[in-house]
């Protein structure tokens, strides 16, 4: 069974169709790419995957259960992580707290009584939780540092970090690299690659950079006009003709 | 002698939660129709008088939607510049005796747009770029301080008596067409309004500056790209919507019997109401619903039966019902994004309304701040009577306002409802302890938990409301419980108020004695504050802080905002209900006005400009509200109460500056100036500075200590670069050469480049 599968999903906004009959089926611990140019739909079916956007017809299962009337934070404890292209990280929190927070979520945390007697200081044992996920981002230096002092990049590191300790079966990534430079981009690849190998962790990544894309995923979906344009192995969709006329208006 | 010290003498709250204004109002609200009364056309009659009330909220409405639009701002100060504007008319027209004209064109034409003007350019311009919660703070500071200023300079007591003047050429003089007949004051009314609403579409329609005031509240930035001053356009839209009000306030003013600030509270919230009915941004809807609005006031007061308690409650607090049920069930208000400015992004983010960084090591301070506490409390023994009592009412209050350090400063919503809370638990304390002998030391624990069942009742159909919304919704649930519910005999025990005894069990537990009692207030705060203290530290204060931070960035990683939200309202409300009691048996009894929606917005004014975040801002806040008033009447200010309002409105200013609250702000000022040096915000952004720019290591060296972020980022990948690119066979390679752009530099080379920098 996928983890994640998405059956015949078509959306359209008033007369135009932004999806028509899209599959797309994630396997445990994959890292699975999804490409396309500019208005092909990408956003409109991962909003679609998340929940965000209703489709007009079409289910999204993920480990087997449908998803379309869950909110949000039940399909994070369903083991959906996800970032976000803007940015919704916590003002006025340091990294660290980020971490501690997403760390207690996942352990159900959160009553008040447990509060009242005390058990709302941090533990050793979830120091180092956030430690480790510091370390394997590269934040360790910056864990005090409040957020809102970071730079785009580590922001962008922060709520991959807030993800992870979620401990995600998928992790839904929207265009992380949008906003980075270069090396802060290759970083976040570096990042993503290491998330997966080391956790096991299934990721889902919208990205426009093509460079990026080739670098990690191993299996590649290419969108255009609201179709599934083509899927397969990365380096192979991508040396496909048809694909790369689809994606760089090449004719050669 | 305990009882001569009554903070809150219902008559003199600042914005007058005074049961005589609104019930004036209610018994005065058919008073359109007073020259109508020998004319046979009772229909006829409602439609006018309906049409004539409906003109004045929709006039104020519009001023409303015109504000907000133009400057993001939701002017609740609207009803004190249209208050503001009643009165100067009021004192030009009966107490200096000038012609109607000259008063009109002074209090309309040059007070009205000239304190719309005054109010953007000190307070509103600077801001567009803070959160909307500073701006509503703001507004709530205005909406106390002018009123407060009006009746601190000239407007007091016995100021105003005798009927306001009505725009009219004729007083009391009724035109009659046919079966038709209008009294004079509704013709202007209605005539007036035509003749705004027809100034403004031309000013939309037709006119440049139009244009461009349309233009501002699409994107301020985008119109300051086009050459455009939007600070101008905005300033000219807070102009025009002061006189809309000030021209509402006067021709409202005649309906009352007295110009009162709580009678313009009822039409601000009435305009409100049409305001949100036009979901804030159409005009031509917000006029329907002022309309509206003011038909269905006067038909129910022509209809419903006077003597029920529920229609006397009901008829004057129509508005407020209209309004929460619309915030409740009117589409398109629930989780709305506010922002769609296409620049937003360009303005530097703003600061938080409690956007102090976490304290990382505070618990070192506990045993001082014990051993401090214990000594002034030990003190405060030694004080004599009058001023222990007085400083026990200051730490009941306190511990009211460390309801807000829960609502406001961990969960981030602006609450007007505390007092509500607290009343709810006074009044059914007080019920029990009267009609069941239930003694008042279990009365607490009663008086917490009803305080915790309202703050359900209202937290539970608001949870889809954000920001702004939540805020008028809890403003218009106290109006309702205050108007309707508290003055119940079987609730607040009528005019009379209830008596209240001290905790007293014999035999077991003797509070009664003014010392005794003080011991029980400071043992209550103290454990409120450590509960606020744990929760704020504890999973629960972090998740609140998560969900303020970003409430989808919370969902995202499962901690459920719904179930947050209401874990706040519910404990705030505990709180609250429990010093509800306490406040009540201070006094030993409730009078009108204790828990009134007057007390509602100065609490939470004073708390939020003194610091909602903290223990130490409630302190001071309760503090300040009950030693204030007496240094005043010590100093022998006439009109204390209205000095307080001039006082703490004008702390606005302050708070505009200091938006994380005036108790940090004098702790970060006397830090800086004689603390020991701190790890300030600059500095740890300095370290990050540096942090970013240092060129790292050789990736030799780095190699060693895996936590260099990039020489160990960049090792890895030229290496499966190579290795995709082998097994694609160049495919990848390949359309970097044969993309049509500009070809891509050689980009797996670049990083090591970078590294050797």
């Amino acid at each position: 069974m996928p983890l994640l599968a998405a059956e015949s999903i078509s959306k359209h906004f008033g007369g135009i169709a932004a999806l028509v009959g899209v599959d797309l089926n994630v396997e445990p611990g994959e890292f699975v790419g999804l490409v396309g140019p500019n208005g092909a739909g990408k956003t409109t079916l991962f909003n679609c995957l998340l929940g965000i956007l209703k489709p007009n017809r079409g289910r999204v299962f993920f480990r087997g259960r449908d998803l379309s009337r869950m909110p949000m934070h039940a399909r994070a404890r369903l083991g959906l992580g996800r970032t976000f292209q803007r940015l919704e990280v916590f003002s006025g929190m340091t990294v660290r707290d980020h971490f501690l927070v997403a760390d207690r979520s996942r352990r159900k945390k959160g009553g008040l009584f447990g509060d009242l007697v005390g058990q709302g200081t941090p533990t050793r044992r979830e120091d180092a939780r956030a430690e480790a996920v510091g370390e394997l981002l590269g934040l360790t230096e910056l864990l005090d540092v409040p957020v809102d002092s970071l730079s785009l990049g580590h922001a962008r590191l922060v709520e991959l970090g807030r993800a992870v300790l979620t401990e995600p079966k998928l992790l839904m990534l929207d265009e992380p690299s949008s906003g980075l430079d270069r090396v802060e981009t290759m970083e976040m690849a570096r990042v993503l690659q290491s998330v997966q190998a080391e956790r096991g962790t299934a990721i889902l990544l919208v990205e426009h950079d093509l460079e990026m894309v080739s670098l990690v995923t191993s299996r590649l979906y290419v969108l255009e006009f609201g179709e599934m344009l083509a899927t397969g192995p990365t380096p192979q969709v991508l040396a496909h003709p048809v694909v790369r006329r689809a994606y760089v208006g090449d004719v050669a | 002698m305990s009882r001569a010290v009554s903070i809150w003498p219902a008559s003199a709250d600042p914005i007058g939660s005074t049961k005589s204004g609104l019930v004036a109002a209610g018994t005065a609200g058919p008073g359109w129709a007073r020259g109508n009364s020998k004319i046979v056309n009772d229909v006829v009659g409602l439609i006018v008088g309906g049409l004539a009330l409906g003109c004045v909220y929709a006039l104020v409405a519009t001023g409303v939607v015109l504000t907000y639009k133009t400057s993001a701002v939701f002017n609740l100060a609207l009803g004190a510049q249209a208050f503001t504007a009643a009165a100067v008319m009021y004192s030009l027209r009966n107490n200096l005796g000038l012609p109607l004209i000259l008063s009109f064109v002074v209090a309309v034409l040059i007070v009205g747009p000239l304190l719309g003007l005054g109010l953007y350019v000190t307070l509103f311009r600077r801001l567009r770029n803070v959160p909307e919660a500073v701006r509503l703070v703001v507004a709530l500071g205005v909406l106390i301080l002018l009123p407060a200023i009006v009746q601190a300079l000239w407007f007091g007591k016995g100021g105003n008596r005798g009927s306001p003047p009505a725009l009219v050429l004729e007083q009391d003089k009724v035109y009659a067409w046919g079966p038709v007949s209008i009294p004079a004051d509704q013709l202007s009314t209605i005539l007036f309004t035509i003749l705004v609403v027809v100034g403004l579409v031309a000013l939309f329609k037709y006119t440049n500056l139009g244009l461009q005031m349309r233009a501002v509240v699409e994107s301020p930035r985008m119109v300051q790209l086009a050459g455009i001053n939007a600070d101008r356009v905005s300033m000219i839209s807070w102009m025009l919507s002061g006189t809309i009000a000030a021209l509402g306030g006067v021709l409202l003013a005649p309906l009352f019997l007295s110009i009162t600030p709580s009678n313009y509270t009822i039409l601000l919230v009435a305009a409100i109401a049409a305001a949100v009915f036009g979901r804030l941004t159409s005009l031509p809807l917000t006029l329907v619903g002022g309309l509206a609005l003011g038909f269905l006031q006067q038909a129910l007061s022509r209809y419903l039966p006077s003597d029920s308690v529920l229609a006397q409650g009901l008829r004057p607090s129509l508005p407020f019902v209209v309004l929460f049920l619309l915030l409740l069930f009117w589409p398109g208000l629930r989780d709305r994004r506010e922002v769609t400015d296409p620049l937003a992004g360009v303005d530097p983010p703003a600061s938080s309304i409690a956007g102090t960084v976490r304290a990382s090591k505070d618990t070192s301070k506990v045993l001082p701040l014990t051993l401090g506490t214990v000594v002034i409390v030990a003190l405060c023994l030694l004080l004599p009577g009058i001023w222990m009592y007085r400083i026990t009412g200051a730490i009941v209050l306190s511990t009211i306002f460390l309801s807000f350090t829960v609502l406001t400063g961990m969960a981030g919503q602006i609450s007007l409802c505390q007092a509500a809370f607290a009343g709810a638990g006074a009044y059914g304390a007080a019920q029990l302890a009267n009609h069941f002998n239930v003694p008042i030391m279990v009365g607490l624990l009663v008086g917490g938990l009803v305080g915790l069942a309202v703050g359900m009742l209202i937290s539970l159909p608001t949870l889809g409301l954000r920001g702004i919304y939540l805020t008028l919704a809890t403003l218009a649930f106290t109006l309702m419980v205050d108007q309707i519910v508290f003055p119940l005999e079987q609730v607040g025990g009528g005019p009379a108020g209830l008596e209240v005894p001290r905790p007293y069990w014999s035999g077991f537990i003797d509070f009664s004695d003014d010392r005794a009692f003080f011991l029980l207030c400071v043992a209550a705060l103290a454990v409120a504050a450590l509960v606020v203290w744990l929760v704020r530290r504890g999973t629960t204060g972090r998740f609140l802080d998560a969900i303020r931070g970003s409430e989808t960035g919370a969902a995202s990683i499962g901690i459920n905002p719904s179930r947050a939200k209401i874990t706040a309202f519910a404990l705030s409300a505990l709180i609250a209900g429990v010093g509800g009691v306490l406040l009540s048996s201070w006094q030993q009894r409730t009078s009108a006005g204790d828990f009134g929606v007057g007390n509602s917005l100065l609490w939470a004014l004073v708390v939020i400009i003194l610091g909602a975040r903290t223990i130490k801002g409630a302190l001071a806040g309760g503090f300040l509200l009950v030693l204030f008033p007496e240094l005043l009447k010590a100093a022998g200010i006439p009109n204390p109460e209205a000095w307080q309002g001039v006082v703490f409105g004008l702390g606005t200013f302050v708070f505009v500056r200091h938006p994380e609250g005036l108790v940090d702000a004098i702790g970060g000022w006397y830090q800086r100036h004689f603390g020991r040096p701190e790890r300030t915000t600059e500095e740890v952004r300095r370290i990050v500075t540096i942090d970013l720019s240092e060129p790292e290591p050789p990736a030799g060296n780095g190699a060693s200590s895996p936590q260099a972020p990039y020489t160990a980022g960049v090792g890895p990948l030229p290496d499966t670069a190579g290795a995709v690119a082998g097994t694609a066979g160049g495919g990848s390679y390949r359309y970097a050469q044969a993309g049509s752009g500009p070809p891509q530099p050689p980009s797996m080379p670049a990083p090591p480049s970078f590294g050797g920098t």
